[in-house]
């Protein structure tokens, strides 16, 4: 086969496999009765199935390692068919925005575990730092837009607090610093009056340039203002998340999550990195945070437990440690499953320790596994990308 | 600052203390033979307080029991059952994941707890509420001049210290001692000395998993109730009291349950409002962590370059 013709088959099946995930996601997210999700989620796994057996992950990573605009094109017109599609349904549009904000959120996570190598068990917590940032705010007469920016600047700021115990701790006892952290603020919006105490903070609704984003817009749901803030944020996190691993800011992030102390001899400013990634990844998730605050209109502590921090981890693990666009589907099926599934709500927590417990005995790569750093161009070659 | 309670305090810290010592002496343990770090250790001692819960209410409703018989029922009935689970756990989890990144094992302790902690909350009868722990100690006090001590209270404090002293003549007199000594030193030459490694280790984690489940009804009887959500605030207190001591060190281990009991003392005399002695706790952690990396007396295999 020539180069082009190649190239012509894989895109039509990423576009073939990108249609039918929108298809089965929509159908998902309508769908009420049971049976017939059950049906969806048994063809959603057969179809994973014949797709790995295709090769179709490992193609899609090269694609959207050397044709970026290939791919977002791909990626990005059947989600908008989508939102269109459900634009009269709260719900689907509410699932829609959660899953774009929580994978923003853990798109942070993956610039500071995967990238950089820092636990960070207090994703929650930064979540919450941005999320009462801006419940604070909005009441005072500060743009919206401006108030979210600030709610990421806020845990930006608040983590730069944990700087130094972080960057002096490694391994167990980094854990421990931000574990501690967690726990500390959750107790302390318990009991601090000023910020609502348990039962937390009402929030005002967003405006953006005289758009409110409680109004129905252009006569659909609601959530479809917030559906494209959420994504539009998404996008533009993956994009500077994405061209931070490609570029030689991700290749020193990389040398000092595999050894500090080659890296070191080379001349890399370990700290400098670290205090990069862990400083920039608070502020995405406090953006996510500040975002999900305002739609949720009402945020408590218990939006903000360690619990909630494990389960923002489990998302990065679950979607393959270091790959952000393992990240999107990883999220979807933690976010969505629960709340879709009303009889595993409850035991969510439950069951995704014990997924994350597997993944790790079996599978510790994840559902997308991270690519080895392509140097050159590979496209049209039969080149693995596995170690 | 009230000071008016200060003896009420200083028994208050000393039972916390015994209880931090006992948490902080199983994450010493496991760290001491096998480098990890077993972040689901506070949740096992919750579930033993649940056994010692189920045993205790199990035995009320078979018949009239003289309390001190329930309480040695239940209290063997946890040890044996969360030495069983410690045993389990580092079988099934901690040993195959020895090759794994540290990352790995740390993630999967955290997320066995997590489990730990949603299965007593989900499948305890109205789990996620607090429950009441029976009194099974003697509540007469005695007077000693101005200061009055309970009885379960020094129960508690004495019981607590003899087990840590029996589990440290055990370490150091016995020949199971001497093994887990050998292992924790070098398993390698241990093995070669004709050591059973995977026996040493699963023999450890009974051990700590056993204290854990003694502090847990420790706790128990103290507050008169548990909650499936403790366990977690307890094990992070524990590993930092190990961590403050240093890992691997048993008698560090002990100083920094006591330490770590005094710091939060003094926090609960210094706020007016109580809750914020856990506040004061965790930034103490984070400070002394920022401080002193590896524990303020540090750790003994320190692999800085």
């Amino acid at each position: 086969m020539k180069k082009q013709d190649k190239y012509l088959v894989t895109y039509c099946e990423i576009l073939l496999t990108s249609t039918i995930t929108t298809i089965l996601v929509v159908a998902f997210l309508i769908v009420e009765k049971e049976m017939l999700l059950g049906a969806i989620i048994g063809l959603g796994i057969l179809g994973f199935f014949i797709a790995k057996g295709r090769g179709i992950p490992h193609k899609i990573d090269q694609v959207y390692r050397e044709h970026p605009c290939v791919f977002y094109l791909t990626i990005v017109s059947p989600v908008i068919i989508a939102i269109v599609f459900c634009r009269h349904e709260h719900f689907a549009l509410f699932m829609i925005a959660s899953v774009a904000i929580y994978a923003t959120a853990c798109l942070g996570l993956t610039l500071q575990l995967g990238y950089t190598g820092l636990t960070n068990f207090a994703g929650a917590a930064f979540l919450g730092v941005g999320g009462y940032t801006v419940a604070v705010l909005t009441n005072q007469s500060i743009p919206n837009v401006l108030v979210i920016l600030l709610g990421g600047l806020m845990a930006a700021i608040i983590g730069s607090l944990l700087i130094l115990p972080v960057l002096r701790t490694r391994g167990h006892y980094a854990a421990l610093v931000t574990i501690a952290f967690a726990l500390l603020f959750k107790t302390f919006l318990e009991i601090n009056d000023t910020l609502g105490g348990p039962q937390g903070l009402k929030i005002a609704s967003f405006k953006f340039f005289g758009l409110d984003f409680n109004e129905p817009l252009l006569g659909s749901s609601f959530y479809l203002s917030y559906v494209i803030a959420a994504l539009l944020l998404m996008l533009v996190v993956f994009i500077i998340t994405r061209l931070i691993e490609k570029s030689w800011l991700g290749l020193h992030l990389d040398a000092v999550r595999l050894d500090e102390t080659v890296a070191s001899c080379f001349g890399i400013n370990i700290a400098a990195w670290k205090i990069l990634a862990f400083t920039l990844g608070n502020f995405f998730i406090g953006l996510a945070g500040g975002l999900y605050a305002q739609m949720l209109g009402h945020i408590a502590p218990t939006n903000f437990t360690f619990a909630d921090s494990l389960i923002l981890i489990s998302i990065v693990i679950l979607g393959g440690i270091g790959n952000p666009l393992g990240v999107i589907p990883a999220s979807f099926l933690i976010i969505v499953l629960p709340e879709k599934l009303q009889f595993i709500q409850e035991y969510r927590f439950l069951l995704f320790s014990i997924l994350v417990i597997l993944v790790l005995v079996y599978r510790p790569e994840g559902l997308l596994k991270r690519g080895l750093r392509s140097f050159y161009r590979t496209w049209g070659r039969e080149r693995k990308l596995e170690n | 600052m009230d000071f008016s309670l200060l003896d009420q305090h200083i028994i208050n810290g000393l039972v916390l203390g015994v209880i931090y010592a006992m948490v902080a002496v199983g994450f010493t343990l496991f760290f001491g033979v096998l480098n990890v770090i077993k972040f689901s250790h506070g949740d096992v001692l919750m579930a033993g307080s649940f056994a010692a819960l189920i045993a205790s209410l199990f035995l009320s409703q078979l018949g009239e029991f003289p309390t001190w018989l329930n309480l040695c029922i239940s209290l063997l009935f946890a040890i044996s059952i969360m030495a069983t689970l410690g045993t389990l756990i580092a079988q099934h989890l901690v040993l195959p994941l020895r090759g794994a990144p540290p990352l790995n094992t740390l993630l999967i302790t955290l997320m066995l707890g997590l489990a730990i902690r949603e299965a007593v909350r989900l499948f305890y009868p109205n789990g996620s509420n607090p429950k009441p722990f029976p009194r099974l100690l003697p509540e007469n006090s005695w007077i000693i001049g101005t200061m009055e001590i309970r009885q379960d209270t020094a129960i508690i404090i004495v019981g607590g210290l003899l087990a840590i002293l029996i589990l440290n003549l055990a370490i150091r007199k016995t020949r199971l001692g001497l093994s887990i000594r050998a292992v924790a030193q070098d398993p390698e030459t241990a093995r070669l000395m004709g050591i059973n490694f995977k026996r040493i280790v699963l023999g450890t984690f009974a051990l700590g998993s056993g204290l854990a489940a003694l502090a847990g009804v420790a706790n128990g009887l103290y507050y008169h109730e548990i909650i499936f959500d403790r366990g977690l605030f307890l094990g992070v207190i524990g590993f930092s009291a190990a961590v403050v001591g240093g890992l691997g060190s048993l008698l560090g281990a002990i100083i920094g349950g006591f330490l770590f009991a005094f710091l939060q003392t003094i926090g609960a005399i210094w706020f007016s409002v109580p809750a914020y002695k856990d506040v004061f706790a965790f930034v103490v952690i984070i400070m002394i962590m920022a401080w002193r990396p590896t524990g303020l007396l540090s750790e003994i295999n320190s692999d800085r370059v």
